[in-house]
């Protein structure tokens, strides 16, 4: 079975994921997060330059039925935001892994990220739930 | 049906309770009744006030103070006794509710025609829980913490922004209102705005029925940025007056729209807002929609708003909203339309403008259908008017101290040229200089 | 087989700005008997408007053609069932309605001399009295116009009381299974939320609340019976555990339909608590409100209580003799106030005439009966969906859905296949410590016939899921509209009409 969650991303437990290069984290949320959230409709993202800490909120994701708090996987400064959303939520859907990323965030911390959980670990923990 | 669970008596259903969390004996409360005698207990505390009938041989009453006496069209008891209205819950389920959602939606729609705003809600409580929602939206969209808040403002609506606003680490500030025109006193807002000001909240036609100069509260606020906050009592007023399209929230109170006065409540607020502060709004929205065949069809929407979704982080507690209480208001906008609203703020400003030509007025400021008067002894003017079943103003003295000897008087289309000569008699036989 | 309805045509109807043309009108109003004025010369040009654009302008027919071709597109109480949990869709008796007409009483003032208001006061002080002991509580405020504003009133009432007693506390608790206006309360009254997990059998853990209640607790938030229909048996050792720590228990009152007369929430220990007149106590929903929600109390909170109180005076006053009553504002350590005016009077009256249609020994029949009615349903539908808890339902029932689920079919697809069954659904998925819940509370008002055509309804909708799924995940088929595009509306937000109608 493969795993559908890319290799080169860390995760977090509340279904965020980080890509890391060099040293800015491209972040976004799972597969899993917005199957369990349905049709999502709206996408709260802070602006460029906003200071996060891993852990703490980031925006929040709102379905029609639900809505989610989105918590940073890394601390540092927001570079860009991903301004499609605004207008087509519904990417989150159709691809959290890829078109739909939210932030890009310059780390501050490198290192934290071994605090998050690798692609087969998280494979094990979105199973168990 | 016992038989089906295996009980012998109803007693059983609650035999799981622990013994010492029953209510051991009866209630005690009188024996039900019959729907006569109920009929008859109620007529008999009817009977006990003294109310405006409206109708000949009734009291006239003269009191406005954010409760107002407007005839109420027959059609609008008729619409909101049918069952399907009456009896329905709310509109969770789209599909078997979409007379009470058009209805809602043509209601948000009307709001926003009146107001100027861009986006209105399905109705909150009443005007005076509104007033500080929308002090809480500010600060949520703001990120500050102060309010500033006109003394000319209802004093009832006053005292609930402070209970809602104690524990919410928002301090509430009041600005005077100027002596002479009873508006609001512009060089002191001028000197309490700051940038740690998230709204300037202001009421027109206010407290004292005279009409604020919005356009000039709204530049001060937006120089500083805070948010301009207009709230009103009296709908009838958004017929003829021009709308508050400088304003950013718009809350208020819509009992004008043949809500019956009732003794205070249930009543029907409403906040208004421009588009881009849509989310911010607390309470039900309706959107537009379509379904699986292309029709129009109608939603509760942005849910994840509200506290079924949100929980702690919702944009408010509120649960209910006032949707029959909204309908009578909105089956009120239909009746009069766009001609008979206009009309119908006309007549009302006639014949506060009448009586008020007769009486010394306190205030310079232009008017809609209350003013304050000024007398010697209010309360004697009252018991005497009383004495021929007429219910004269409110004296002012009891929510501002330092305007003993006024009165305030509100006129609608339902006052008589008979009524107002007598008030003038009487208000004339205790005149005093200023 | 469906047996409860059958199609009919009903009527399309457009938006009112639709129907609207220009010179229509609805109204007559009565000739001036005072001179008309010019607006702009009385007001100031710039204080009046033109017109009021796009306001819909119909007849007399049309309107009430409107309204009453968008009513036939609700379903209702008067229509049938709504098993809606937690709502007590109990019928609205219509005496109610006609009381709360009466001249007297609905064109009153609240500004009026209170020597012209002593019978509305006099209502007031009537359902004061019922509402106490119902509740065994000792004082009561009927201003809050909604159950979530009670508990906001009820918890601001809990922090007046400890800020005077030297510290206001920072936390509430609140279990997992609350309404969503519980913890949305906690933080308007300045407070943080401590969730507390539920335990197996559906009930709060009273070894769980034991380690989590401290010095910094302000109050628990419970409702009881719980959202799932059960009654929290060890409600004594909760309220124990909690006032050894000088903690308050708030008492959530929204199933209130399951104690009235039976037990009382001040008996058992609640400090402060709130009513829903629009549950409880038969006043009608209309489609989303009003309500009303008073709070009632123990002794030591009613310093708080919002103002003005209802007070009885034995002063003459001029010619007139005996008890008078007053509103009464000395009220020092009070709250202040929750709204303007005394509480929704007009939904006040209506609760007092409920009860005084009951009295004591009806309310209490009133409650077994709804007690029966959902350990009946229970009964029939145990054997087709799961039931959430095996302890014994109150006044309503809690199933899971997860036998239907594991077949590929949720609570939410059943909802809408009991819509083309003739019946409103049921509470879906809350609560939220329920997998996939179907909440049912059918209430005293449903005789057997109504109950057993829905349960009919519910284990053939079962048997549907069994044989051919496909049938109930593409419900509802009989309504107007199906498939309403929740999702479209969220994301592009129409709100309001604008003359052109949004395509699909």
């Amino acid at each position: 079975m493969t795993n559908m969650y890319p290799e080169n991303f860390r995760y977090t437990k509340e279904h965020e994921w980080v890509r890391v290069e060099g040293d800015t984290g491209t972040v976004g949320i799972t597969f899993h997060a917005q199957k369990e959230l349905g049709d999502i409709v709206y996408v709260d993202l802070p602006k460029v330059g906003t200071m996060v800490e891993q852990g703490k909120p980031l925006g929040a994701v709102e379905s029609v039925k639900a809505a989610s708090d989105l918590y940073s996987p890394v601390s540092g400064e927001v570079v860009e935001v991903n301004e499609t959303l605004a207008t087509a939520p519904e990417k989150l859907n159709a691809d959290p892994h890829g078109e739909a990323w939210l932030v890009k965030i310059r780390m501050t911390a490198p290192g934290e990220t071994t605090h998050l959980l690798s692609a087969a670990e998280y494979q094990v923990y979105v199973e168990a739930e | 049906m016992l038989d089906t669970l295996g009980l012998a008596r109803l007693e059983e259903l609650y035999a799981h309770l622990p013994q010492d969390a029953l209510l051991n004996r009866p209630l005690d409360l009188p024996a039900g009744k019959s729907e006569y005698e109920i009929a008859d207990y109620f007529r008999a505390r009817g009977a006990e006030n003294g109310f405006f009938s409206g109708f000949s041989g009734g009291f006239a009453s003269f009191l406005g103070a954010g409760v107002y006496f407007h005839y109420r069209p027959v059609l609008v008891d008729t619409v909101v006794s049918r069952g399907e209205f009456l009896t329905s819950y709310t509109p969770y389920q789209a599909e078997i509710s979409q007379g009470t959602l058009t209805s809602i939606f043509e209601f948000q729609t009307m709001l926003c025609q009146l107001t100027g705003m861009d986006v209105a809600n399905a109705s909150m409580y009443d005007g005076s829980s509104a007033t500080p929602e929308a002090a809480l939206m500010a600060r949520r969209i703001t990120g500050r913490n102060r309010i500033l808040v006109a003394r000319s403002v209802h004093p009832e609506y006053r005292e609930v922004l402070r209970t809602y606003t104690r524990y919410e680490r928002i301090e509430v500030e009041e600005v005077d209102y100027d002596p002479e025109s009873g508006a609001i006193d512009v060089n002191q807002l001028e000197s309490k705005i700051n940038e740690a000001t998230a709204a300037v909240l202001i009421q027109s036609p206010n407290f004292f029925g005279i009409v604020e100069n919005v356009r000039q509260a709204a530049e001060i606020a937006h120089a500083k940025g805070a948010l301009l906050v207009f709230l009103f009592t009296e709908a009838v007023s958004l017929g003829l007056l021009e709308p508050p399209r400088d304003a950013d929230i718009v809350a208020g109170e819509l009992q004008s729209f043949a809500i019956p006065p009732s003794y205070g409540g249930p009543f029907a607020g409403v906040m208004a807002s421009k588009e881009k502060f849509m989310r911010q709004l607390p309470g039900r929205l309706v959107g537009e929609t379509t379904d699986s065949k292309g029709n129009r069809a109608f939603c509760l929407t942005l849910s994840a708003r509200e506290q079924h979704i949100r929980r702690e982080k919702a944009t408010s507690n509120i649960c209910t909203n006032q949707a029959l209480i909204a309908l009578m208001a909105t089956v009120f906008m239909t009746v009069y339309g766009k001609a008979g609203l206009r009309e119908l703020a006309l007549q009302n400003l006639s014949k506060a403008h009448y009586l008020g030509a007769k009486l010394k007025r306190r205030f310079t400021g232009p008017y809609f259908n209350e003013f304050v008067a000024v007398t010697d002894d209010p309360e004697a003017v009252n018991r005497e008017l009383e004495e021929e079943k007429i219910i004269g103003g409110l004296p002012l003295e009891r929510f501002y101290p330092d305007l003993k000897g006024s009165v305030l008087l509100c006129c609608t289309e339902m006052s008589r040229r008979e009524h107002m000569d007598r008030v003038a008699q009487g208000m004339a036989a205790q005149e005093t200089d200023r | 087989m469906i047996t409860k309805v059958r199609s009919h045509p009903s009527q399309n109807e457009p938006l009112l700005f639709e129907i609207s043309s220009p010179g229509k009108q609805g109204y007559q109003l009565p000739e001036l008997d005072v001179p008309a004025l010019d607006p702009a010369e009385a007001l100031g040009a710039a204080n009046v408007r033109t017109e009021i654009e796009g306001f819909p302008e119909v007849s007399e027919v049309e309107a009430i053609r409107h309204f009453t071709r968008l009513s036939t597109w609700n379903y209702a109480i008067d229509l049938g069932l709504y098993p809606l949990g937690s709502c007590t869709m109990k019928y609205n008796p219509r005496i109610n309605e006609q009381v709360a007409r009466t001249e007297g009483l609905s064109w009153i003032h609240p500004y009026q001399a209170d020597s012209l208001s002593q019978g509305a006061m006099e209502i007031l002080a009537t359902l004061e009295q019922a509402l106490l002991e119902i509740t065994g509580m000792d004082a009561v405020t009927l201003q809050p116009a909604a159950g979530a504003h009670g508990e906001l009133t009820g918890m601001l009432l809990v922090r007046a009381m400890l800020e005077a007693q030297g510290n206001p506390r920072r936390t509430v608790i609140v279990p997992d299974s609350a309404h969503g206006t519980n913890p949305a309360t906690v933080r308007m009254a300045g407070y943080e939320v401590a969730n507390i997990v539920s335990n197996d059998h559906g009930m709060l853990d009273t070894a769980a609340l034991e380690r989590m209640v401290n010095r910094d607790t302000a109050a628990l938030m419970l409702t009881n019976p719980n959202t799932v229909g059960l009654f929290e048996v060890h409600i004594r050792e909760i309220a124990r555990i909690l006032h050894a720590h000088g903690a308050q228990l708030y008492m959530d009152g929204a199933n209130m339909n399951a104690l009235a007369g039976i037990a009382r929430p001040g008996d058992f220990g609640a400090d402060v608590m709130h009513l829903n007149l629009h549950k409880t106590f038969s006043t009608p929903h209309g489609g989303g409100g009003p309500g009303s929600g008073p709070v009632a109390v123990k002794r030591h909170l009613e310093p708080f209580l919002p103002k003005p109180r209802l007070t009885r005076d034995k002063a003459r006053d001029r010619d007139r003799d005996g008890d008078r009553w007053r509103w009464n504002y000395d009220r020092p350590q009070s709250i202040g106030r929750v709204r303007a005016f005394y509480g929704n009077f007009g939904v006040l009256v209506r609760a007092l005439a409920y009860i005084q249609a009951h009295g004591g020994d009806g309310l209490k029949r009133a409650t077994l009966d709804a007690l029966l009615n959902a350990n009946y349903l229970r009964k029939l539908l145990e054997p087709h969906y799961q039931i959430a808890y095996a302890a014994p339902s109150m006044h309503e029932c809690v199933f899971s859905d997860s036998r239907q689920a594991a077949l590929g079919v949720s609570t939410g697809a059943i909802a809408k296949r009991l819509i083309d069954y003739g019946f409103h659904p049921y509470t879906v998925n809350f609560p939220l410590i329920v997998h996939g819940a179907l909440m049912i509370e059918p209430t005293e008002t449903e005789s057997k016939r109504e109950l057993d055509l829905f349960a009919e309804a519910l284990i053939a909708i079962a048997r549907e899921v069994e044989q051919e799924p496909e049938l109930v995940l593409g419900a509802p088929y009989s309504t107007r509209t199906s498939r309403v595009d929740e999702a479209a509306a969220a994301r592009k937000p129409v709100l309001k009409w604008s003359g052109v109608m949004r395509s699909a």
